[in-house]
């Protein structure tokens, strides 16, 4: 058998990905390109007003999370935190399509470090073009209930831990406990993943 | 409930069933992994938000604090304008009580009584005297007044022979422990000490400053500190921080802890804590390679100056030398001939206090940060001191064959950062110091030729780890409240500059106006476009209803009467109001005269220049003499102003009904 390996970067088509899973017709399908789940990525994003506005909000926004992450306050951040900034702006690449990124905002030398100004261009563009659009709640339910052919409403602690582990992109061990700790339940050594997915939705609303 | 699965369908063995099984699985996992990372980069930008939300307004207070610094300053050089029925309030302020008290002024007169079950130290102290303070303190006993003065008194003989700077000696069988910021924190002590040993001849510490004020345990931590430090002079090292500074306690909660654990006598703790501070040594060199100090540097630090400087005349980052220069000899006769008939002891007959260089050069050491970009520039987060950039960082080394600065001063969320090329480490020691699960500590093992260590820790109450989520709320919910109540603070403020950008008078601001307003008014440097969904809500067009951030917090009205306006600045006010009460209330008994209350708030205002209506002021005294006799609990009077959470008061009936 051939291994089924995500190829990392151009291959991953959000819309391909989303219909290879057991969905209802088309029709029913929402689009992924405009609603969100959360309010932390809608609100106040995209206004009604004019494009340059826009642009310069975009910029204001995009420098702000910057900002955050640049602990000598020169204009520079750490290049392993790249991606959470770039989440933290609600878009959700992969982590191809992120390696992709950073190559395109690091320096001809890769010296470890990101500079604004290399950075506010290319994520301006992101943005603007609404790329990495995030993943809407019912798409993720799916998704779980994939993974839970029997449907019994749950996945067993180490059926989570080998699909997380072993398959697409896998988690780092750091990250497989971070999400376990929050999302099994300690009793049944188990994943209730529609009520997991309902206290994350919560939580971030 | 049986649903057959394609296996028992008998498909299960064709491998392109497999092959499209398994591509669905691959599918469905990719999606969980993306969606998952981007909840937890959400999760972990949060949490960084939260603490530069709480760095932002911990150092807006400093400024504050130091604010007020200028404020002494304006009043000694003005107290000639102060008419006559005031001059007792200048003395109480300025009149120094230092004097060389002996150790029966101090000790005489104080019993120990036999119900006291305590411990009890022996002197001179040894090390079975540590382990007993230890083992005392973590059953939550007291130490009696008595020993306390004891052990300030022998420390500050101890100190005085000490210079401003220990030279200390590392060998590879000899390490020494650097540690940072404590703030009453002992749980964070106990768990250093239990990773990384007692001091001792052969496991030796520098104790990199602030080790009072914030945490509820300041005084614990110092005893442990000096007793330590008499058993082991040459090998527990101790630098003064910014907090070792009495000032700074009034208003950062040590002296409120003193003065609640130790109600008979802690006046005369204070007076003597004030001079231990000033004999504490500037900073710690090791190996002549590594200066150990608590703040940072500035482009014009002089390490030789340093070295010869009368360190004890530095009372407080509050009380900066009074000017003397030579065209100002006219003010100075005038202030010295005025001063002697007055009767006031300043803060130095002016041979008693530092130069204004020497002066400054503490404080650049004491308050400085580093920062990325090259220079120095005025610190203008804190008010004092400076930031230095990596250029200035090597000149200064190079200029004294130095080859790495560790300082501390400021939190991380690692316990330690280092920066400017590996050339300088910053050490904070104080796990959890915003809020639970804010930040963890970090303490330093170096020795001489080898690269220094790192050993990281975090206390936790709960027996279990709470997960990420749950911490991650339980700090940003602590720091938006923090952010409401400051912008509660400036409400009139901030509704003038709303309605400034508002032209329409619709109540609704853009985001890129209303960022911008808030900026101007509260000057903190916050991320407001991200934390806007905090703190306001905002309509489907994108706009902002100003007004909605000021929905759910109020300020509680001590009388129903008085203006909002007043209100506000009081509360705005109530650290700045609080120190210089505590400065009059010499004798730390709570309670000033309504005329000593006037007096403050007249000179407070026209300095502040803040406008409200002397009448209104007045009213609200009145009211506020409780028990009308001319006298105002002051602590009752600005407990009065406290913020009101709207949820706060739901979840309580919440609780009623239940």
């Amino acid at each position: 058998t051939v291994a089924h390996q995500v190829p990392l970067s151009k291959g991953f088509s959000r819309q391909e990905y989303w219909s290879g899973l057991p969905f209802p017709s088309p029709g029913d399908l929402p689009n992924p390109g405009t609603e969100s789940t959360s309010p932390a990525l809608a609100g106040g994003f995209f206004t009604t007003e004019p494009p340059e506005v826009a642009v310069a909000e975009f910029h204001k926004k995009i420098k702000e999370a910057f900002e955050v992450f640049d602990h000598e306050s020169n204009n520079t951040v750490d290049v392993r935190e790249v991606g959470t900034i770039i989440r933290s702006l609600g878009c959700c690449p992969s982590e191809g399509e992120l390696h992709d990124l950073i190559a395109e905002v690091e320096e001809e030398e890769p010296t470890g470090y990101i500079r604004f100004e290399k950075f506010l261009p290319v994520m301006t563009e992101v943005l603007l073009e609404r790329r990495y659009r995030p993943i809407p709640e019912d798409i993720l339910l799916r998704a779980f209930e994939v993974l839970d052919p029997a449907k019994r409403g749950f996945l067993s602690k180490d059926e989570l831990i080998k699909y997380m582990t072993e398959e697409g992109e896998p988690f780092s061990q750091e990250e497989m406990e971070e999400m376990l700790s929050a999302a099994i339940d300690p009793e049944s050594n188990s994943i209730h993943y529609k009520d997991y997915i309902t206290m994350m939705v919560i939580d971030e609303n | 409930m049986n649903t057959p699965n394609l296996e028992d369908m008998g498909c299960g063995t064709s491998s392109a069933t497999k092959d499209k099984k398994s591509e669905k699985a691959l599918k469905a996992a990719l999606v969980i992994q993306n969606w998952y990372r981007g909840y937890s980069a959400r999760l972990k930008t949060r949490q960084r938000y939260a603490l530069t939300i709480f760095q932002s307004i911990e150092y807006a207070d400093e400024q504050g604090q130091l604010q007020l610094s200028n404020f002494f300053s304006f009043m000694l050089e003005n107290y000639t304008n102060v008419p006559e029925k005031e001059p007792g309030l200048v003395t109480r302020l300025f009149g120094s009580s230092i004097q060389d008290k002996d150790r029966q002024d101090y000790l005489g007169l104080i019993e120990i009584p036999d119900s006291y079950c305590g411990p009890r130290l022996q002197f001179p102290l040894t090390f079975t005297d540590i382990d007993l303070l230890i083992e005392a303190f973590k059953q939550q006993q007291i130490l009696h007044a008595y020993y306390v003065l004891e052990v300030l008194f022998e420390t500050k003989k101890v100190l005085q022979q000490m210079p401003n700077f220990t030279h200390t000696n590392t060998s590879p069988s000899k390490e020494i422990t650097i540690c940072g910021d404590l703030h009453g924190k002992l749980d964070d002590l106990f768990l250093i000490f239990y990773k990384n040993g007692l001091p001792s001849v052969t496991n030796p510490y520098v104790f990199n400053g602030d080790f009072v004020d914030r945490g509820k345990n300041s005084m614990e931590i110092l005893m442990i500190l000096f007793v330590s430090f008499l058993v082991y002079p040459n090998d527990l090292h101790l630098n003064r921080g910014n907090h070792e500074d009495f000032m700074m306690n009034m208003r950062y909660g040590f002296t409120k802890e003193i003065l609640h654990k130790y109600k008979l006598h802690g006046k005369k703790i204070l007076q003597i804590l004030e001079e231990v501070y000033t004999w504490l040594p500037i900073g710690t060199i090791i190996d002549n390679e590594v200066l150990v100090i608590h703040g940072g540097i500035s482009e014009s630090t002089d390490l030789n100056l340093l070295h010869r400087i009368e360190r004890n005349k530095m009372r407080s980052v509050l009380m900066p030398p009074i000017p003397m220069d030579g065209d100002r000899a006219e003010k100075k006769n005038k202030l010295g001939t005025a001063t002697v008939a007055l009767g006031i002891r300043t803060s130095g007959s002016f041979s008693e206090q530092l130069t204004k260089q020497e002066w400054e050069q503490v404080i650049d050491i004491l308050w400085s940060d580093p920062r990325g970009k090259r220079g120095c520039y005025p610190n203008t987060n804190r008010g004092g001191g400076c930031y230095f950039g990596p250029d200035i960082t090597s000149k200064i080394l190079n200029k004294y064959q130095l080859k790495m600065l560790v300082r501390s001063h400021e939190c991380k969320p690692e316990g330690y950062e280092i920066c400017h090329d590996g050339k300088v480490i910053t050490v904070f020691s104080a796990s959890n110091y915003y809020e639970e699960g804010s930040n963890r500590g970090a303490y330093i093992r170096m020795s001489s030729g080898t690269t220094p260590r790192f050993f990281q820790y975090q206390i936790t109450k709960a027996t279990c780890f709470r997960p990420l989520y749950q911490r991650v709320n339980a700090i940003e919910s602590s720091a938006i409240r923090m952010l409401k109540e400051r912008m509660i603070s400036r409400k009139t403020d901030l509704i003038r500059a709303f309605q400034l950008q508002d032209r329409n008078k619709s109540g609704k601001l853009s985001m890129g106006q209303w960022a911008f307003s808030m900026e101007n008014v509260l000057g903190l440097n916050l991320p407001w476009r991200s934390l806007s969904s905090h703190l306001v809500t905002t309509d489907k067009d994108g706009n902002i209803d100003y007004m909605s951030g000021f929905q759910d917090v109020h300020i509680q009205k001590p009388v129903k009467e008085v203006q909002s306006s007043l209100i506000e600045t009081v509360y705005r006010y109530r650290s700045d109001l609080q120190i210089i009460f505590n400065i009059i209330d010499s004798d730390h008994s709570g309670l000033i005269s309504m005329e000593e209350f006037r007096s403050m708030w007249r000179l407070f205002k026209s300095h502040y220049s803040v406008h409200i209506d002397d009448s209104q002021f007045d009213e609200l005294a009145e009211r506020m003499d409780l028990n009308k006799d001319g006298s105002i609990d002051f602590n009752e009077f600005l407990k009065a102003f406290y913020v009101v959470h709207k949820f706060d008061q739901l979840n309580k009936s919440d609780t009623k009904l239940a």
